[in-house]
């Protein structure tokens, strides 16, 4: 699980910190950059998140790359917003989303995805008056997971169909066997989770 | 079938298309322009979910789908995953997709079977491109700080993308429900038409 998931194993006083108490600090840091104002808020919100890293001892690759997909739009912002609104307001725009985005990706990067659940299934309690099993919620996620490696192979398969029956690579062509051999797994597995007793 | 044996098999179908959805989200992406939200044939993968699970189990799919993400898997286009992409520009986008796969499926199961191409691509048009840019543009313009007028002129760049990618959709739609039927609801027949058939 924690292979596929962007977790990096360390062992630091962040890494320590219960998953709930960071979920709830991320909640609170997102509605604190909304008061963020002024170029030096900015700054100071930066330097904490990047003393954080330092403490998570996350490597700096690792902390770049969960913001790379954005550099182009904070680049274009930061130019849109400097021209219309002057540079402090592009400061205190494009540097808000960048620490919001970069601790929240901290906390994935600190937190094993079954800590994540757990406290997911913790809060979803109180749902179980409206008839919600929070427990499900366990087997729903490790059926996730297994479900996108299924179909990855399905893809492989389809994909090696193709190519022995020397059809044409369009997208049509892959898709829509895709979706009908998706749909034929759900049934299986639909069967295996009754034959198990699922259905409590 | 019995009830629970039905709801085991919408749960089997919501896990099996978040696998779909995110499998869709491993072709490669890019970004034309350096664009925020890059083009990618992931909300290709919301499109056909909903038409071809219907309202209710084609959002819980895009939910679970999303949960993952969330937890921290990398499996939003262009290998993006974890609580950053929650905090970013598109995030709105994200939030529009679950509603996108719920006004589809709801629109297409409604009609019922046999499955209209016309009807099917109107569907697509409305829940893929109107409510998912009814949504994910306000948020853009609040995120970026820009105005509305600015983040629909950004996503207008989109709007041959998505408009090609709700025809490819609406074509998929219509040749899984054709080679696998029985999804879809038989439209009630009028009461007169079964007078007819019964006076004969």
């Amino acid at each position: 699980m924690s292979a596929l998931a962007v977790y990096v194993h360390r062992d630091s006083v962040v890494h320590r910190l219960p998953a709930g108490a960071k979920l709830l600090l991320l909640v609170a840091a997102a509605v604190a950059t909304l008061r963020l104002s002024r170029p030096w808020h900015v700054a100071l919100a930066l330097a904490i998140v990047a003393l954080l890293h330092l403490a998570a001892r996350i490597p700096w690759r690792t902390a770049v790359a969960q913001v790379r997909p954005l550099v182009w739009f904070l680049g274009a912002l930061a130019a849109f917003q400097a021209v219309v609104a002057g540079w402090e307001k592009a400061v205190v725009v494009v540097g808000g989303m960048l620490a919001l985005v970069q601790l929240a990706a901290l906390v994935s990067l600190t937190t094993p995805t079954t800590a994540i659940v757990d406290v997911v299934v913790r809060c979803a309690r109180p749902l179980r008056r409206l008839g919600v099993d929070p427990e499900r919620l366990g087997l729903l996620v490790a059926l996730g997971i297994r479900s996108v490696a299924v179909v990855i192979e399905l893809a492989r398969d389809v994909r090696q169909a193709q190519l022995a029956r020397g059809a044409a690579s369009s997208p049509l062509a892959f898709i829509v066997p895709l979706v009908v051999r998706s749909l034929r797994h759900a049934d299986r597995l639909a069967d295996a989770l009754v034959a198990r007793g699922v259905d409590d | 079938m019995s009830t629970t044996d039905s709801r085991i098999r919408d749960l089997a179908l919501a896990v099996t298309f978040a696998g779909f959805i995110a499998v869709l989200g491993l072709v490669p992406a890019f970004s034309p322009f350096g664009f925020p939200v890059p083009i990618t044939v992931q909300s290709l993968g919301i499109m056909i979910t909903g038409a071809v699970l219907g309202a209710r189990r084609g959002a819980a799919a895009v939910l679970v789908f999303l949960f993952l993400v969330a937890l921290g898997l990398p499996l939003l286009s262009g290998g993006r995953g974890g609580l950053g992409v929650f905090a970013g520009p598109s995030v709105g986008y994200l939030i529009g997709f679950p509603i996108a796969a719920f006004v589809i499926g709801g629109l297409i199961y409604r009609r019922g079977s046999p499955f209209h191409t016309g009807y099917g691509l109107l569907a697509m048009i409305l829940g893929g491109i109107v409510v998912l840019y009814a949504i994910g543009v306000p948020a853009t313009a609040w995120r970026a700080g820009i105005s509305l007028r600015a983040a629909l002129a950004g996503s207008a760049l989109f709007l041959v993308g998505d408009l090609a990618k709700a025809v490819v959709a609406t074509i998929v739609a219509g040749a899984v429900h054709r080679a696998y039927p029985g999804l879809l609801p038989q439209p009630r027949p009028a009461a007169d038409h079964v007078h007819d058939t019964a006076t004969h």
